[in-house]
């Protein structure tokens, strides 16, 4: 079943194959150039079915594809690596056997609901990925890590200082938080949306709001959608900046690393200003803003927004020409267009590829147009160009709130949805946050509350490409691959 | 080398002058709720039936607000007919007590109170931290982070976030203690050598905050570690952090500007 992005559609509408169609479907769309967005759980009478959404950049179609209830299917990744981790996932949390998937192991180390005389396992405990010989060693790190940074356990299989292979297991900072959004929506849920990730509240909670406005067919009013989207360039702008901070405090480049660090921070307290919380919680809600903007908080976000700019642009300056932080960051950790395209990576670390993913430009919000923000592309692949796409798509950010501030519609900023949601539809939510597309999924029941809600955060999709970046590289330039990522633990634990 | 030190020049000196002075806060920040000493109308329960987390409700006493729950949603203050919850811009919300947390109209406000001697002439200008995100969404740890940038320079006060658990005084912890993360948030305490703080961050590491009930979490750190400061706010704000932590080791903090 095909549908554009921003429209809900009845559940009803997508037929229910059996696995080998549902397979061949998937394979061939893939083939075709399509990228897969969600693969999901769908409980229904006669146990739990496979749902599959699909994108096409190309013009913003959507593709919902559903699979009869099974116990195993044969698996797609051997064709089809992007599906690796969802497999896992799916594995995971229905017991279901993607029947010739290369290594099953746990995503997030909750033992299976399905399978309750299975123990749970111990978080982090399980094969790993060995190199065996006289030279090789492995370094394992965390899941406490040195610094202020979320829980991760992370393998390094070596020879001498080189990185043959890194593996990545995750799970730590689990908390549930799908299995709760069953039932909703409730109080709780715009909460939720919040938390998934706290540094990308604004892309989250759009995401999530774009769903519901799809569902209850809500008209977002222009002003509350245009501060909706100021929101979302404001937080692109503050990770940016502190991800080139950060990116130049690991190659041990200082100036630019002080400068982000505190520059980072201005950038917070304009979103600060526009809702009283630095990382915009209470701002987006399902039909728009909760805060609208008087005259004299514009004229301030405007010359705020003037000198933040400066010094951003300064701070990067100096890291753009400085010759030793260009000798470490060119040609470390690359990742090929064609290695990124199979495994489905998203967002700064997909366009540093040269692959042209920007939800901002496949899959628009209503009223929101490709022309709005322009895209940035480089094709490098590695720190360098990561680091660039940032640099360049804080360019473009600045200038879309600028022009947006500017030109800021009149009217209401919020439309309430009206009534409780329909049964019975499916409706996804796609933004594109600051680490890559965000993907919102929901299929609601015939009571019309969620019986489904698929959150896939981008870095559910980088964290492979982090590990991949990293083969053949020096070990001690995983700090600096890592901050060119900069995933989310807590976004694919959810 | 010269463009270095041009832009050294035109980025200027950023640190804040805290605690000398009071930092501006934005204007719609919400912080300590203030709770109306007016009764409420029979039988309503407005305010508890719209809280995400549980906070609010009646006792015997009347009307509390548990800070230690509370994500400063700001919720209550619109759902309340008579309009008895307010936020006011006081940034101040930390407690040496679980119990200080607890808001009551015309009660005490939540109040740090120093280490005692011993622990506080060990820490006061030497205070080590190793930092254990358990959970959470990791807003709370960013607030934490930026108190070590140039802005807050926290290393001024002699506060440091260090690497080990070894090289530690004590443990500040994020997030509502997930089941996977629990292990590892017992044994980097275990590992941090006596005597030494616990310090919880943001409502999830006082209470479990929004993920309190799943069976995923654990309620935070307050069931399974000493805690010498519980520090609320979803996420504090860095000011919030930063008071706390001072006035732990004994040092004045300015109040909020008016
Ligand atoms: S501000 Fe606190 S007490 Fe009020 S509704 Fe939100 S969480 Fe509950
Ligand atoms: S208290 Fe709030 S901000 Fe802090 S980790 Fe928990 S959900 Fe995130």
């Amino acid at each position: 079943m095909e549908f554009p992005h921003c429209q809900a559609v009845p559940l009803a509408g997508a037929a229910v194959l059996p696995p080998v169609l549902f397979r061949r479907e998937i394979l061939a769309r893939v083939d075709a150039g399509w990228r897969m967005l969600a693969l999901f759980g769908l409980p229904c009478p006669g146990g739990v079915g496979l749902c599959c959404l699909l994108g096409r950049d190309a013009d913003g179609r959507l593709a919902f594809l559903r699979q009869v209830p099974a116990e195993s299917y044969p698996s797609l990744t051997p064709d089809c690596p992007q599906a690796h981790l969802f497999e896992r996932e799916v594995h995971e949390q229905w017991g279901i056997v993607p029947q010739g998937h290369p290594w099953l192991k746990p995503v997030r180390f909750t033992g299976c609901p399905a399978r309750p005389e299975e123990p749970r396992p111990a978080p982090g405990v399980t094969d790993h990925f060995r190199l065996r010989g006289e030279e090789a060693h492995e370094v394992a790190v965390g899941p406490v890590h040195a610094g202020i940074i979320e829980p991760g356990h992370f393998r390094f299989q070596c020879s001498g200082e080189d990185v043959y292979h890194l593996e990545i297991s995750l799970g730590f900072q689990h908390r549930g938080i799908e299995a709760r959004l069953i039932g909703g929506p409730d109080k709780r849920t715009i909460h939720f949306m919040e938390t998934l990730a706290g540094d990308t509240t604004i892309g989250h909670s759009l995401a999530h709001a774009a769903l519901v406005e799809a569902l209850t067919e809500t008209a977002v009013p222009a002003r509350g959608r245009a501060i909706a989207r100021i929101a979302l360039e404001l937080e692109r702008l503050a990770n940016h900046t502190g991800d080139l901070g950060a990116m130049a405090g690991d190659v041990g480049y200082q100036p630019t690393m002080a400068y982000c660090g505190r520059i980072r921070g201005d950038f917070l307290n304009l979103t600060g200003l526009v809702c009283g919380n630095r990382f915009g919680r209470g701002l987006v809600r399902p039909g728009g803003v909760a805060f609208d903007l008087d005259k004299p908080t514009i004229r301030e976000l405007l010359s705020r927004l003037e000198l933040t700019r400066r010094a951003a642009f300064g701070a990067a300056e100096l890291l753009f020409l400085s010759s030793t932080t260009l000798a470490r960051f060119e040609g470390t950790g690359r990742v090929s267009a064609e290695t990124a395209r199979e495994i489905g990576l998203v967002g700064p670390p997909a366009r540093a590829c040269g692959l042209p993913r920007d939800a901002r430009h496949a899959f628009p919000l209503p009223g929101a147009g490709p022309k709005d923000i322009p895209m940035q592309l480089h094709d490098f692949g590695g720190v360098y160009a990561r680091a660039l796409v940032r640099r360049l798509e804080m360019e473009a950010s600045l200038d879309f709130i600028h022009d947006a501030l500017i030109g800021l519609p009149e009217g209401p900023v919020r439309q309430l949805p009206a009534g409780g949601l329909p049964g019975g539809m499916v409706a996804v939510g796609l933004t594109e946050g600051w680490r890559g597309e965000i993907c919102h999924v929901a299929v609601t029941g015939d009571d019309g509350r969620f019986a489904a809600y698929k959150v896939v955060d981008p870095s559910f999709h980088n964290w492979f490409g982090l590990a991949v970046a990293l083969r053949g590289q020096q070990i001690s330039d995983f700090p600096l691959c890592n901050k060119s990522f900069n995933l989310s633990y807590c976004g694919h634990d959810l | 080398m010269l463009n270095i030190l041009l832009e050294r020049l035109r980025q200027g000196k950023r640190t804040v002058a805290f605690p000398a002075a009071m930092p501006p806060l934005p204007p719609r920040f919400r912080g300590l709720p203030v709770l109306a000493e007016s009764p409420c109308a029979a039988g309503c329960a407005s305010c508890a039936g719209a809280c995400p987390t549980g906070a609010l409700g009646a006792d015997e006493q009347g009307l509390y607000l548990d800070l230690g729950r509370c994500i400063l949603c700001g919720t209550c203050a619109e759902a309340c007919p008579g309009r008895r919850v307010s936020f006011s811009r006081d940034h101040r919300l930390a407690s040496s007590t679980r119990d200080g947390l607890v808001l009551r109209p015309g009660g005490r406000l939540p109040h740090v109170a120093p280490l005692e001697p011993a622990r506080r002439k060990l820490f006061a200008k030497s205070l080590r931290l190793r930092q254990v995100s358990a959970g959470g969404c990791n807003a709370c740890e960013a607030d934490t982070n930026v108190l070590t940038t140039i802005v807050f320079d926290l290393g001024r006060f002699g506060i440091d976030f260090v690497a080990s658990p070894r090289h530690a005084d004590g443990v500040a912890v994020t997030g509502p203690v997930t089941r996977n993360m629990l292990e590892a948030t017992l044994g980097t305490f275990a590992a941090v050598p006596d005597p030494r703080v616990g310090i919880a961050i943001g409502t999830c590491a006082i209470s479990g905050g929004l993920f309190d009930g799943s069976p995923e979490t654990t309620g935070g750190a307050t069931p399974h570690l000493p805690l010498d400061l519980y520090i609320p706010g979803c996420p504090p704000h860095p000011l919030t952090i930063l008071d706390g932590l001072l006035r732990l080791l004994g040092q004045q903090t300015p109040p909020p500007t008016a």
